[in-house]
């Protein structure tokens, strides 16, 4: 009963956080919308018993990714406000909301449709899948690091290989050649 | 009432539709990023709530790669937004078709 | 699905009214500390600038800051007209609200001595629970330290950027640039912790500086010890930046910015913001103190019981608010530059060399890793080989920084002089304005 609560209050953060991103017109605000959304799947999570995801959630994308956005937005001073009234392809929201629309409706129908031996939904479609990793009842972090340095110790190599990359690349693109430079204590000003 | 995984990915499939919706509306680069952000959440959760459904740990580990990825992502595709909006501060996606041959 | 021990069907009323009081008694308890570190501070640095302080309303000033709160709220409530209503009305909650969250998971209180766990138990007529005393032990306990200090940039930069004013939002771009950088140090540092506790709970991390012997009481179990004391240093330069206080408060340099975020505030929303700095900044002392100096833990020179493990934490909590107050009266006010350059090029290498380090002397210890059949010469074969690495990667990193000095000084026309002696890089660093950043 709890879980339902907790789920119910939580999906509707995280989906009026969704509409909230689509449907804000300055970006600061839509930036807001989308901490209540990422908070909202947090909740989930910590729902689920998977503690260490989300705070880890919460930390990456509370901490890290939204205050970047902002900070972009800000030292550009590029929070004008998205005019909706012009459309710059004519049809195209409609379409896009067609797509959309469609596209929610085929996943449903993947989880909702019955396969061959009533199997049902996902499982139609991919087979019935094999265990891998078993949950036990270690803690949450012990088996997700068990897990994370045997099994997957080269995808996590590589995944700081592939931070190290994007840290050396983010310099690299932002690095200004001959023109002005960012300056943190006039925001807005140098793009002016 | 019992939450059941079937919950978890109904949101997770309209979260993920909600979000390419705006990806597909939205013409703010910026913005564009964020439904890109909450299309990731969308697989997140229900990674998690099939790791949870098949007691299977690789889900999980599946969500802390997602969540690797997204950060790098995120720098780098932030890091493009700048370069090009420094140029044009007013610019709009539809302003970056300079390669369009 | 859902077996959390809350929502399972087993919770009675007693439960939940514990829960309650408990975080009851923590608010309280945060409130009365923090009204108290208003008055500390001001006292302190009063005498640290030979002056007495406020001495007036109450015993030694006491209610000074009572008043001073009364004032506030009396106060009429402005929203400037180019402000950005919905946020500028959010952005106080938001900085109030992850300071507190963070106090519940601090261990206040408890007996720790002679194998205690910390936890209490309720009298007979109320159930005889036991419980621990801070409002909740989350098995991610500390994490969740480390989410509400990064969610707790959101107050300032929306207050900043809300305001619609220029000063402020100075501040806000400031303020995200600093968070993001010390954001890291501080994490890294925290790791060191988890490294050697092995666990992520704070009662947990208590616990495993609590000695056998010694009536439960014994320093070197410290984690400043066990860690050795450079996590400890990285976590308090990098706690001092995260709140935001002197050397590190570019945010509400007074000198530049008026007051920084805070400028358009006024009235009740000021107050919040005021108690939220301070708040911050009691509940990263007790962080301090349950991380690297024990918790409650603690010799019982008095049978109090539980109580004794609070007059101990509170002395230890003293200390760093001292400490802080200290920082605030003594150290003048970093540069920008400076502050980025402490961040990533000292903080951040120092804490992940250290890492890296603690990680091979744990490998060592727990006999997975040998390069030879006694324990203590792979402990020593260990150190050499990380002060090794640590000093080629020093000499890389410095490379790196003098090369692209260069660089950027020959872009701007100029030459390097030679770095040979202190006195030419000095010479270097002040012509191009930049600094040696603590090297």
């Amino acid at each position: 009963m709890v879980d339902a609560i907790v789920f119910i209050v939580s999906a509707i953060i995280i989906l009026g956080g969704a509409v909230g991103v689509i449907f804000n017109q300055n970006p600061v605000h839509a930036a807001l919308s989308l901490i209540a959304s990422f908070f909202g799947v947090a909740v989930l999570f910590i729902l689920q018993e998977v503690h260490f995801l989300a705070l880890v959630q919460v930390v990456v994308y509370g901490g890290a990714v939204v205050v970047l956005f902002l900070f972009v937005i800000m030292l550009l001073g590029v929070e004008e406000i998205e005019r909706f009234d012009d459309e710059p392809i004519p049809g195209q929201r409609a379409a896009a909301l067609i797509g959309s629309v469609l596209l929610l409706g085929v996943i449903l129908a993947g989880l909702f449709l019955s396969g061959p031996g009533g199997n049902r939904g996902a499982v139609a479609l991919t087979g019935k899948p094999s265990q891998m990793v078993p949950l036990t009842t270690d803690p949450n972090v012990v088996q997700l690091a068990n897990d994370l340095f045997t099994r997957n110790v080269f995808a996590f190599e590589a995944t700081g290989l592939l931070l190290t990359i994007a840290t050396v690349g983010a310099v690299v693109l932002v690095k200004n050649r001959g023109g002005e430079d960012l300056v943190v204590d006039e925001p807005g000003t140098s793009v002016r | 009432m019992e939450v059941t995984t079937t919950w978890y990915l109904v949101l997770s499939a309209v979260l993920f539709a909600l979000g390419s919706f705006g990806l597909l509306v939205r013409r703010n680069p910026l913005v564009m990023f964020m439904c890109v952000e909450l299309m990731l959440n969308a697989v997140n959760i229900s990674f998690v709530a099939f790791s949870r459904s098949l007691r299977d740990l690789a889900g999980q580990t599946a969500v802390f790669f997602v969540l690797v990825v997204a950060a790098a992502e995120v720098v780098v595709g932030l890091s493009i937004v700048v370069a090009l909006l420094r140029r044009n501060p007013t610019a709009t996606v539809d302003d970056f078709a300079e390669m369009k041959g | 699905m859902g077996g959390h021990p809350f929502l399972a069907d087993g919770v009675d009323f007693g439960d939940v009214i514990l829960a309650v009081v408990l975080a009851l008694v923590a608010l309280v308890l945060t409130l009365v500390m923090t009204m108290l570190m208003v008055w500390f501070e001001r006292k302190v640095v009063g005498r640290l600038q030979n002056r007495i302080g406020p001495n007036v309303a109450g015993p030694f000033g006491l209610l000074q800051t009572m008043a001073d709160g009364m004032k506030l709220l009396f106060k009429e409530d402005l929203i400037p007209a180019k402000a950005d209503k919905v946020l500028f009305v959010l952005a106080p909650f938001l900085a109030v609200v992850p300071a507190f969250l963070t106090f519940t998971v601090v261990p206040i209180a408890g007996d720790f001595s002679n194998g205690g766990s910390g936890s209490s138990t309720l009298p007979g007529f109320l159930g005889s629970r036991e419980f621990l005393w801070q409002v909740a032990d989350v098995p991610i306990g500390i994490l969740f330290f480390l989410a509400m200090s990064s969610l707790a940039v959101y107050g300032i930069v929306l207050a900043g950027y809300g305001s619609g004013s220029k000063y402020p939002l100075i501040s806000s771009v400031r303020a995200t640039a600093q968070a993001i950088s010390y954001e890291a140090a501080l994490g890294l540092s925290l790791a060191a912790v988890f490294l050697v506790s092995g666990a992520l709970s704070t009662n947990q991390i208590v616990l495993n500086q609590v000695a056998e012997g010694y009536g439960g009481f014994n320093f070197t179990r410290w984690n400043v010890v066990t860690t050795g004391l450079i996590p400890f240093i990285v976590f308090l330069i990098a706690a001092t930046a995260e709140l935001n206080r002197p050397p590190f408060d570019l945010v509400e340099a007074e000198q530049e910015l008026v007051g920084g975020f805070h400028t358009e505030y006024s009235s009740f929303r000021f107050a919040l913001f005021f108690l939220a700095e301070f708040m911050n900044t009691v509940t990263m002392g007790g962080i301090i103190v349950t991380l690297f100096f024990g918790g409650p833990s603690g010799p019982q020179l008095l049978p109090l019981g539980a109580f004794m493990g609070f007059i101990w934490f509170f002395l230890k909590l003293m200390v760093f608010l001292f400490i802080f107050v200290w920082f605030r009266a003594t150290l003048p006010r970093v540069r920008y530059d400076q502050l980025m350059d402490l961040g990533w090029k000292v903080l951040i290498p120092i804490s992940l060399a250290w890492l890296l380090m603690l990680g091979g002397l744990q490998l060592v210890r727990s006999g997975d890793l040998s390069f030879v059949d006694s324990t203590s010469a792979d402990l020593v074969i260990v150190i050499a080989l990380g002060l090794a690495i640590g000093l080629l990667g020093y000499a890389m990193l410095n490379a790196a920084i003098r090369t692209s000095r260069s660089e950027r000084l020959a872009e701007e026309g100029l030459k390097l002089i030679a770095p040979k002696s202190q006195d030419s890089e000095s010479l270097a660093g002040h012509q191009t304005g930049t600094t040696q950043g603590g090297h």
